[in-house]
């Protein structure tokens, strides 16, 4: 009996490994050995080629010391992460409210807001550059309007990244989307009950929606974060990182080191000192957790 | 009584009202640049420079789409990223359910392990693990070739879709399985025939969030491609653009309306799979 159990147990272990191999395989090509290598290239000054010899420290010392791009492309990018997200996150929570409601045509708003989140490739990006043409775009046309005249969005310093922040806003279909659902798993007794209690609708939003819907403000907010750090397509292609550096991104400086001139070594640096400001801020934000995010048990 | 329903009433009403003019606002601004593009790309060329910019052109053209799609080989980038497009979604339905399947259904001592493994890929940011692969992918000879975006899907299909459908699995009863193995099915035989059908609706999202990431993808052929014939759409266009946008901009929207197109019939077609496969990714997890 026993040496049976054992069998079906060896089965299942068989098994198991059968069918999880493609993800086995590709998690020791695809991960765990260019974790790995990229960990022995910040040691050295590895081009294109793959040749390269050991150089100690000197990448990490470069980053903090020799190379004022590091700091304006981190700054750049903290700029967009600290008023792109609670924006978005704000942004996504309140049109989701608007979205729960009973209202006929929600298919079509819902719609509506998911559309820019899909599509939101090279095409529209180029949109967007038209969009902000200091004479000819949309945003200025608007603002004219009301007798405002708009700058010259993309190629001023001042309003480049805030242009590169509007385009990132407008995307936040899957937010809302993913908020909306938080909200639809709210019980609608609480609601009910608080009526009966006498709580107005903003009385409600605050004591009930808000805190029920914390953990997916939470999801939003982290996965915002990790997103955040990674931009790199809309100033990239809208800006090149210009005017005078005003939207250069620590991921473009990435790119830049390693593919154009050829710096793995020390792309491979800057790529782990970025993973370690975001370890650094998501724990910060998963400590807070505790005094905002609401739980069942 | 009668008198605190009525105001009930009456301020439902209002609320709703307001609420309408709201999202109608909201969901206009949303939509507005499309409507933009699609104006500006039937536009004739002094017409589209022409303020205050009128959303219904005066002038109806076909020429942009006709001569912006001459100006570069768009049809081979659709071809190119229609392949890696179908080729990398096919690999990554496959694979993340095959190994799904696994996670949820096989018991080892190292399935919790494994699985936390997986999940610790999702933090990951992809910049850690680029230049090695690139460099990987350049020994291999694979530079300048489709296969770097292609051939990666097969080994897993991403942590999200296989943490998405091991989800799927997990909530159909194991008796299914169980059922069918004493009636003589394998496990590969329950997987395909028996598993897999139950989780359409999974599947069918994690292949539409493919489609529209590598139909959109950007980062990666930029990375690995370097000339004219092995271009995706999205680089094409950003040369495109470099070479004549600002002084052709009703071209370029044309251009870039067709490259849309795609994702948008799509996401008309699947749109409730769509919203329940994000919300499901969201919360439910």
């Amino acid at each position: 009996m026993k040496a049976r159990k054992n069998s079906i147990a060896k089965r299942e272990e068989r098994h198991f490994f059968f069918f999880i191999s493609p993800w086995l395989l590709g998690f020791l090509i695809f991960t765990l050995y260019p974790m790995i290598f990229s960990v022995i290239l910040v040691f050295t000054n590895m081009d294109m080629t793959g040749t390269g010899k050991f150089i100690g420290f000197a990448n990490i010392i470069r980053a903090f010391v020799q190379d004022p791009l590091f700091y304006k492309s981190l700054l750049n990018t903290l700029y967009f992460v600290l008023v792109s997200v609670p924006v978005s996150l704000i942004l996504a929570f309140l049109i989701a409210l608007l979205l729960n409601q009973k209202i006929r045509g929600v298919g079509f708003f819902r719609t509506s807001f998911y559309i820019p989140y899909i599509t939101s490739g090279v095409a529209v990006t180029l949109l967007w550059g038209w969009i902000f043409n200091a004479q000819y775009g949309l945003i200025n046309y608007f603002l004219s309007l009301f007798g405002i005249s708009g700058p010259s969005w993309l190629s001023d310093t001042k309003w480049a990244m805030p242009a590169i922040i509007i385009m990132g806003v407008w995307t936040i279909g899957n937010s809302i989307i993913i908020t909306l659902a938080g909200l639809q798993d709210i019980p609608e007794q609480l609601y009910e009950s608080a009526e009966i209690d006498g709580a107005n609708g903003l009385v409600k939003v605050m004591r009930i929606t808000l805190p029920l819907v914390t953990p997916t403000l939470y999801f939003n907010l982290i996965m915002g974060i990790i997103g955040g750090f990674q931009i790199f397509m809309q100033p990239y292609i809208l800006t090149e990182g210009g005017p005078s550096y005003a939207t250069y991104t620590y991921m473009m400086h990435i790119y830049n080191n390693g593919f154009k001139y050829s710096e793995m070594g020390y792309a491979s640096t800057l790529a782990w000192l970025l993973f370690i400001v975001i370890m650094i801020i998501t724990q910060i934000v998963n400590r807070t957790s505790k005094y905002w995010v609401y739980y069942d048990n | 009584m009668d008198t605190y329903y009525k105001s009930k009433r009456t301020g439902d009403l209002i609320r709703y009202s307001l609420s309408y003019v709201v999202l109608i606002i909201c969901a206009g601004i949303f939509i507005f640049p499309f409507l933009w593009m699609l104006s500006t790309a039937f536009k004739i060329p002094s017409e589209a420079y022409t303020l205050p910019p009128k959303l219904f052109p005066k002038t109806f053209t076909l020429d942009n789409f006709i001569e912006g799609w001459k100006y570069a080989d768009f049809t081979r980038y659709t071809l190119n990223t229609l392949t890696v497009t179908l080729l990398a979604t096919l690999g990554t339905v496959l694979s993340a359910s095959f190994v799904a399947y696994g996670f949820a259904r096989f018991k080892s001592r190292y399935n919790n392990l494994l699985f936390t493994a997986v999940l610790a890929t999702l933090m990951l940011p992809s910049q850690v693990t680029l230049v090695p692969t690139y460099l990987l992918f350049t020994k291999m000879g694979w530079l300048d070739t489709l296969k770097p975006l292609i051939v990666p899907s097969f080994f897993g299909g991403g942590a999200f879709n296989i943490f998405l459908l091991r989800q799927f699995f997990r909530s159909i009863p194991k008796d299914l399985d169980e059922a069918a193995y004493i009636d003589g099915a394998n496990a590969f035989q329950i997987y395909y025939k028996i598993l897999l059908p139950a989780i359409k609706p999974a599947l069918i999202t994690v292949a539409l969030m493919s489609i529209t990431f590598h139909w959109n993808d950007y980062m990666s052929p930029l990375i690995y491609l370097n000339s004219d014939q092995n271009f995706t759409l999205a680089i094409g266009l950003q040369f495109f653009q470099n070479s004549f946008g600002s002084s052709q901009i009703q071209m370029l929207m044309a251009v870039s309306l067709i490259t849309v197109i795609p994702v948008l019939i799509l996401f008309f077609v699947g749109q409730r799979h769509f919203v329940q496969g994000i919300t499901m990714t969201g919360i439910k997890g």
